[in-house]
């Protein structure tokens, strides 16, 4: 036996309200994040990640209650991403009881940043974003770039050896969200997920474009993923976590059952 | 109601194993602590730790963590070392270009290596990070209605080979087999996160707190 794949539903969190919707058939309030966090722990999740989307200071103090709140009474790993820039914000939240912070733009402006987190945190709490969109034409090697601002803007990088330089400072796992799939539901971006999780030794997680429980299956057998993360196909209950076990599970995935 | 010291030597964030000790046992004393006074008088001795071993041993030794250790482990009080509040407690990691560490048990740390392969020649990551199946080598009060093979939580690139084979209450496989939980009289330590690993995790602080410290 192995490690188990892992399966981490993620959440877009505004002013301490889930966005973006989640209709848990059994909760009442689907935009408590907390609520819906405990309802993943129960169903069997391995990890929850949250995104801050807030854009204001007072909202991020909301964020540090709900990650308090959460680390009180769900008993898994969390991450928190999303307007993490500096050694202060993740004090704060690994304070709060997040277990890992994810840095997205921030490494992008200052890669010396992953570096520094990594020495006064340790690796183990610091995962790197990498939003990746493929840039090649068809019939030339693949080829994908590091995007921001939501994958408007194009940086030039070049999104395999941008994984590498983010292990190599020191970032202990690499949340890969394949931009042209996103939202889109045709799966991860199976080309660039394999290629980075060949490139580094830390654990790869594949995000965007999830669709159905073969996305999930693909990304951990094809793209070599570590965990798969998805938002839409839990939230809105067309699967349930059980049904994704089970699923992987099937197709000879260990997971945790 | 009953005490317990979680050894706070400023590395990582004890939040969690704290609250995770107040949720399976509402109105325990959690301290979170390093004052003597306050470790010494604390009915258990939970040791955790996150991070490098070299900075870990430096602050365990800075601020006294050292004796405290030692001396709650001699009281004969129930005492649980948690992830690098494990490895503290063998002899020597060869993290950071090789570390002394507290010699409580005869054992060293060892790195997973560049390039671990499992059974199929398959590449594995590392940190070892996830969920990975524990094996009980030895009936233990901790193991109580745990199953054998449940998954834990882990987090690690060292792994611990103890020596006394007779000690060890618990292996893991990743890449290479290794020990992931030791007893020995009031003491009991392992490589997992109980505090992350859900019920099987909270079952096990639930144990610690219930137990008297004998085998």
């Amino acid at each position: 036996m192995a490690l188990a794949k892992r399966i981490i539903p993620c959440l877009d969190v505004e002013n301490g309200r889930v966005v973006k919707g989640v209709k848990f058939l059994d909760i009442r309030d689907a935009g408590d994040p907390v609520e819906v966090a405990k309802r993943y722990d129960e169903q069997g999740a391995d990890e929850i990640t949250f995104l801050d989307i807030t854009a204001t200071h007072e909202g991020r103090d909301t964020m540090v209650h709900t990650v308090e709140k959460m680390a009180s009474q769900v008993f898994i790993p969390l991450t928190v991403g999303g307007g993490i820039r500096t050694c202060e914000d993740i004090r704060t939240m690994l304070n709060a009881g997040a277990d890992k912070v994810s840095i997205n733009s921030a490494a992008v402006k200052n890669p010396d940043f992953v570096r520094e987190a990594a020495e006064r945190f340790g690796s183990q709490c610091i995962v790197v974003a990498i939003d990746a969109k493929k840039v090649s034409q068809p019939g030339e090697p693949d080829k994908w770039e590091i995007f921001t601002h939501g994958g408007r803007k194009p940086t030039g990088l070049d999104a395999v050896e941008w994984a590498k330089k983010m292990v190599e400072l020191g970032a202990g796992e690499i949340l890969l969200t394949s931009m042209d799939q996103d939202g889109v539901k045709s799966g991860y971006d199976i080309g660039v997920t394999r290629a980075i999780s060949e490139a580094v030794h830390v654990p790869v997680i594949a995000s965007g474009g999830v669709g159905n429980l073969d996305h999930l299956v693909e990304g951990c057998i094809e793209g070599k993923a570590d965990a798969v993360l998805a938002a839409s196909i839990f939230h809105f209950n067309e699967y349930s976590i059980p049904q994704a076990k089970e699923y992987m599970r099937e197709r000879g995935i260990e997971v945790r059952l | 109601m009953s005490s317990i010291a979680v050894i706070d030597y400023g590395m990582g964030n004890l939040h969690s194993v704290a609250k995770a000790l107040e949720h399976v046992q509402p109105g325990v004393e959690v301290r979170v602590t390093a004052d003597p006074e306050q470790v010494r008088t604390a009915d258990r001795v939970l040791l955790p730790g996150v991070g490098a071993i070299r900075d870990c041993m430096a602050e365990i030794r800075r601020l006294g963590v050292d004796a405290e250790v030692r001396e709650a482990i001699a009281s004969g009080k129930p005492f649980l070392g948690i992830c690098v509040g494990y490895q503290a407690l063998m002899q020597f990691s060869e993290e950071n270009n090789g570390v002394d560490c507290l010699g409580e048990f005869e054992g060293r740390v060892n790195f997973f290596g560049d390039d671990l392969k499992d059974a199929d020649g398959e590449r594995l990551k590392v940190p070892h990070m996830g969920w990975n199946q524990v094996y009980q080598t030895q009936d233990h009060p901790l193991w109580a209605n745990i199953e054998d093979g449940s998954r834990f939580y882990f987090v690690h690139s060292y792994y611990v080979k103890a020596q006394q084979n007779d000690l060890v209450a618990a292996t893991c496989n990743y890449g290479v087999d290794f020990d992931v939980a030791i007893a020995r009289d009031n003491v009991f330590a392992v490589q997992f996160h109980p505090e992350k690993s859900q019920k099987v995790g909270l079952q096990l602080l639930q144990n610690f707190l219930n137990w008297n410290g004998q085998p």
